[in-house]
Parts: structure tokens; sequence; C-alpha cells
């Protein structure tokens, strides 16, 4: 065998690697485009006529068709979904008739709230569902993998709001373990200067360990219950790919070979199991970030999902579709992060 | 499941019924698939849970249909003077902020419910079978399309999306279930495009084709009906989530609009009341979660039963 077969057989690797990386990013594009489509297409067909919200009805005539053609709205459809495509790219989601800022700053604001909400709930859900998912599949059938499925079904039936609300009930009104709704005692408000504006990091960063109580304290209830359904998918996939693992022969042989039962599950099976789990994870954080519409509205917490309820409640469109096309652009994203992750570290799947 | 030997079948209360439908020679086709379907009852049976999964189903669709008749008061009569009244034996779940019995509002709120699911489900269904089989018979650029537009529609957050669909549309119940079934169809049509695949080249397929069958013939009457037992399994998973999407909508005030008995916006109009009046809120919400679970539960017991591929998955 010569070095000159080697180097084409490189060249040939390097080359399907380029093709595989082309074709994901474009259908990512693909998809996006779909999104804006979408996105556009409600923009469309809301019943709100966009020149007269712009003037007023009292606005005349002339005023009316001015502020048409300054909107864009007399060209031909796809030349306005072009228009619409390039604006968004450059960042303007247009104007929010609510809070009268540019959407894209309205969301860059509250986006860091829900970005600390989702992974306090991720961490939770991680922290709790592997162990269990080891656990459930060590012992099948037995009671832990029971209990397991229990508050799985427990996850899958309840109305995530209404588990807020009760819990608010539980742990706020009767027991007084948890502060009220929102991030911060109304006290601590506006004293933080949001550097991240993530209060959990900005107040450990200057120091604030008061406030950082306090933020802590009021996030451990909302991002409980909104890990909880993260943690019902973690530890449920984590129970399924440890089964496929435990039944391998490679298990078997280090049995045989003497290797403790303790290594030979969190080492050897859970150390396959790794890979899977990471995109699992990706996932269930993509989810969070949906999970948090309701989540955010019943503990009033100021994030994306928050922002995007309030502006729905005053039809204010130009929010809604922006806040509809970022998180829908960070699903897209996580989802094809956690794809192209698993064909990263997993060398079955390049 | 393997037929136990005639002779070891018990006795039961029709031992010839019995042993007609567990004949290994059935005389008929429909023999066949009556011993079929009384071999899948058995094995459903079996499932505790599913059953009971099944109760819950039974019993909403009874309480919807017999709801006036019931219910102890009408949905919408508000007394004032009984506002907000807790547990008794004249209000067994208590009154609402208007003072509306709330146990009556649950049981006509169960119409909707099942109004929502029943649409959804008559919407999204067929629609995805259609778009899955035509894409998996056809395949070529059909499919690459199809499938492509399927995938965008995946890649969305259901949620997210059926609010900016519900806000376009303009609040109510059956612009939420359009919204709804809008974000519902992409997971059949993948299903189905995947069972299709399979069969496709399957040589009682090609047998058909040989003896003139077109296109919508095989796909109709040959591919169709082998896709449903895995679609009914799915439809009846995502049932639970259908509910608590219809719910979240109503809670947000983008579904159901008051006075309609609805069980999110109950949820939400007793929200304000929470901390005294805790049970305004809480009832709804059981009912959601009742009727919720009993759709995961029939959906795992119908997936054990119709899908043993996908067990314990």
């Amino acid at each position: 065998m010569g070095a000159g077969s080697q180097t084409s057989g490189r060249g040939r690797r390097l080359r399907r690697y380029g093709r595989k990386a082309a074709a994901l990013i474009a259908s990512v594009a693909l998809t996006f485009l779909g999104l804006l489509f979408v996105t556009f297409l409600i923009g469309r067909v809301v019943p709100i006529d966009p020149v007269l919200a712009a003037v007023g009805d009292r606005a005349p005539a002339e005023v009316y068709e001015r502020v048409r053609i300054e909107l864009g709205l007399h060209l031909p459809l796809y030349q306005q979904f072009l228009i619409y495509i390039g604006k968004v790219l450059q960042g303007d989601l247009g104007r929010s008739v609510l809070t009268a800022n540019a959407v894209t700053t309205d969301i860059l604001r509250v986006f860091p709230a829900t970005l600390e909400l989702a992974t306090v709930a991720t961490l939770f859900g991680v922290l709790l569902g592997i162990p269990t998912g080891v656990l459930a599949a060590v012992h099948q059938g037995r009671w832990p993998d029971q209990v397991l499925r229990v508050v799985g079904l427990f996850g899958y039936s309840v109305p995530v709001f209404w588990l807020g609300l009760m819990g608010l009930l539980l742990f706020y009104g009767r027991l007084d373990w948890v502060p009220g709704p929102g991030r911060l005692d109304v006290f601590y408000e506006g004293l933080l200067p949001a550097k991240t504006g993530v209060i959990l990091i900005d107040s450990a960063l200057a120091g604030e360990w008061g406030i950082f109580r306090n933020a802590l304290a009021h996030i451990v209830l909302p991002a409980a219950i909104l890990g909880y359904y993260s943690l019902a998918y973690i530890s449920r996939m984590t129970r399924s790919f440890m089964l496929e693992q435990l039944n391998q022969e490679y298990i078997t042989t280090a049995r045989v070979k003497g290797v403790s039962e303790r290594s030979v599950i969190w080492r050897h099976a859970l150390g396959n199991v790794s890979i899977p789990l990471v995109t699992v994870i990706a996932l269930s954080y993509g989810n969070l970030l949906e999970g948090s519409v309701l989540t955010e509205t019943v503990f009033a917490w100021p994030g994306l999902g928050f922002y995007l309820t309030q502006s729905l409640l005053s039809a204010d469109m130009n929010a809604v579709l922006g806040g509809t096309i970022v998180v829908g652009t960070v699903f897209i994203g996580i989802n094809m992060l956690s794809d192209a992750l698993y064909r990263l570290m997993d060398p079955r799947a390049r | 499941m393997t037929t136990p030997p005639a002779d070891s079948i018990p006795e039961g209360r029709w031992p010839g019924l019995r042993r007609w439908l567990m004949s290994t020679s059935p005389g008929s086709r429909r023999q066949a698939r009556l011993g079929r379907a009384y071999l899948a009852w058995l094995s459903f049976m079996e499932n505790r849970l599913a059953v009971v999964g099944l109760a819950i189903i039974l019993l909403l669709i009874t309480t919807a249909a017999l709801a006036p008749f019931i219910a102890p008061y009408p949905p919408n009569s508000p007394d004032l003077s009984e506002r907000l009244t807790p547990m008794s034996g004249a209000h067994w779940l208590g009154t609402d902020e208007l003072g509306r019995d709330i146990l009556s509002r649950i049981i006509f709120g169960s119409r909707l419910t099942l109004y929502v699911i029943v649409l959804v489900a008559i919407i999204a269904a067929p629609v995805g079978l259609l778009i899955g089989t035509v894409a998996g018979y056809a395949g070529g650029w059909l499919d690459a399309v199809l499938m492509r537009i399927t995938d965008i529609f995946l890649a969305f957050p259901k949620l997210i999306l059926a609010l900016a669909f519900v806000s376009a549309l303009g609040p109510g119940i059956e612009n939420a279930i359009i919204a709804i079934a809008i974000t519902s169809w992409p997971p059949y049509a993948r299903i189905a495009r995947a069972e299709t695949i399979t069969i496709r080249n399957a040589d009682f397929i090609k047998a058909a084709r040989l003896q003139g069958a077109g296109p919508t013939r095989l796909v109709w009457g040959h591919i169709v009906p082998l896709c449903l037992s895995s679609l009914i399994v799915r439809v009846t998973l995502d049932m639970a989530g259908i509910i608590l999407t219809a719910a979240g909508l109503g809670f947000l005030g983008l579904g159901a609009q008051p006075p309609l008995p609805e069980w999110g916006a109950m949820i939400s109009s007793g929200r304000k009341y929470m901390l005294d009046q805790w049970w305004v809120a809480a009832m709804p919400g059981i009912a959601i979660f009742v009727v919720s679970l009993g759709f995961n539960l029939l959906g795992d017991g119908l997936r054990d039963v119709l899908d043993p591929k996908a067990e314990g998955r």
C-alpha cells in the first residue's frame, strides 16, 4: 500500500464530509426559509390591515396610499417575501406596537431570562433524569422502573400551567417555602447592573450574594416544574439506551473479567450511552424553550414566553411573529447541532 | 401470540363461540379476522392499565353524551349570591367567580374536549396518511418535496406555531382546532411513509399491480389499510398532547372563549382567586389530567397490541 492511495483515501473522506456538511447546511437553510415563509404567510392573513394600524382610520386616502407604498404592500407577494427575508437576515423584525421598541431589542432584553430558566430546568432534568434512568434500567421491571414509569406518565398527562399554579398555591401560598412569581423580590428589582441579563451570573459576578440567593429562591419552583418534563424525557431515554447496552456481549465480558458491577454500569454502559444522551439533552433543551411559554406566563417570568403571550393578547403581530422566528430558529439550530454532534462523536454515524 | 391447542382452551360462558374464534383452521376470511381481533382483545385486556385508560375514555364519551342529564346545574347560569362557595353537598366541587357550579361546567366541558380531539384527529390523520403514503409510494422528486415540507413542519416548535396561527386567525375554539391540526399532521406523514416504503416492494403489491391495479387502488386499497394500525396508535398517544395544547391555548385566552366551559379557560379564570379559592383552578386541571392520562394509558396498551415492534420504547 503506497502513500498515494492513503492520501487519495483521505481526500475522498474529506470530500464526503464536505458533501455531508453541505447537505446539512442546505437542509437547515431550507427549514429556516420554510419558517420564514410560514411567519410571512401568517403576517399576510392577519385580518388587521397593517396600513390602517400605522396611520389610523381617519387618515386621508393619499396618506394611506403613501404608507402602503412605504410599507411595500403594493409589490407582488414574492417580492414582499424577498424583502421580508432580507430584513429578517439583517435582524430587523419590525417594531412592537405594545412597547414601541424594535422587536429585536425587546427580544434581546427578555431572552436571557428564558435562557436562565431553561438552563436551570435542564440541569435539574439531567442531574435527576440520568441516575433515575440508569436505576430503572438496572432494575428493569422492579419498583424503581415502575416509579419512573408513573413519573413519566404523570409528566406527559398533566398540564404544565396547572402544575405551576398548584406549585405556587402549595409552596408559596400555603407553606411559604418559596417567594412568589417574578425573577426577584420587588425590593431587589433594578439594583443590579445587567451585564449578561442572567441574574444568577450577574449577581455572582457583582458579589451581591443577597440578590443571588433571592434569585435562586425565585427560580427553584418554575425551573423544577419546567424541568420535570425534561426529567421524564431524559430518564426514559436513558433507560432505553442503557437497556440496549446492558444486553451486549462486552458487558458480559467485563463481568466475566471480574469488573465490579458499579463500574460495569456507570463506566462501561453509561460511557457508551453518553453520545446519544447528548442529543437527547439538546432536544429537551429545545423543547423547554417552547414549554417556557406557559410556565413563564404562570410565574410572570419576564422572558421570551411571557413576552410572546403578552404580545398575543394585545394583537402585537410583529412581536408575536418575531418571537416565533427566534424560538423557531433556536429550535432548528439546536436540532441541527445535536445532529451534527452525534455524527461527530459517534464513529458509526460518520 | 401463539394459539393454545384446542383442548387446553378454558371453557368460558360461550365455549362454542370461543372455540370458533380460536380455531387454528378458520373456515372463512371473516372467521380468521374475528379470531385475530379476539386474540388482540384478549392481550389488550391483560394490560390492566390500558383497560383503565379505555374506561376513562369511555367515561369521557358517556359524560359528554349525557351531559344535560348528569350535570346538576346548567353550565352557564350565574348566581352571584353563590359566588366562590367551597365544596359542599349542593355544589360538589364548589362554584366559580360567577357562582356557576364547577362540576356542571366540567361535565359540559367534556363535550368541548371531545370536540377538539375528534376534529383534530379527523383533519390531521387523513392529511398525514395521504401525504405519507403518496410520498412513500411515488418516491423520486415528489417524495423529496413532500418530505421536505414535512420536515420543515416537524422542525417547528408546535405550541409556538399554534400560537402564531391562532393569533393570525383570531381566538376561538375552531381556530384553535385548525392551528393544532396544522401542527399535528407531520408525524403521521412520517409514519405512513415509513410503512409504505417497507410494503411498497412486497410480493402482494406486485401481484396486485400485475392484475392491473392502478396507483390509486394500490395506495388506497392495499397500502393504507396496513398503515392504519401504527397510525391509530400514534394518534391515540398524541391525543394527550392535543388535549394539553388545546387547554394551554384556552388558558392563554386564545382557545374557547368565555362563557364556554373549556377546562383550560376555566383554570385561567380561577387563577385570580387561586390562593384563597383554590378549587376554582384546581378542579378543571384534574379533569384535564385524568383525560390525558386515559389517552396515554390507552395508547400504550394499543401500541403493545397493534404494534409489537415498538414495544418498550
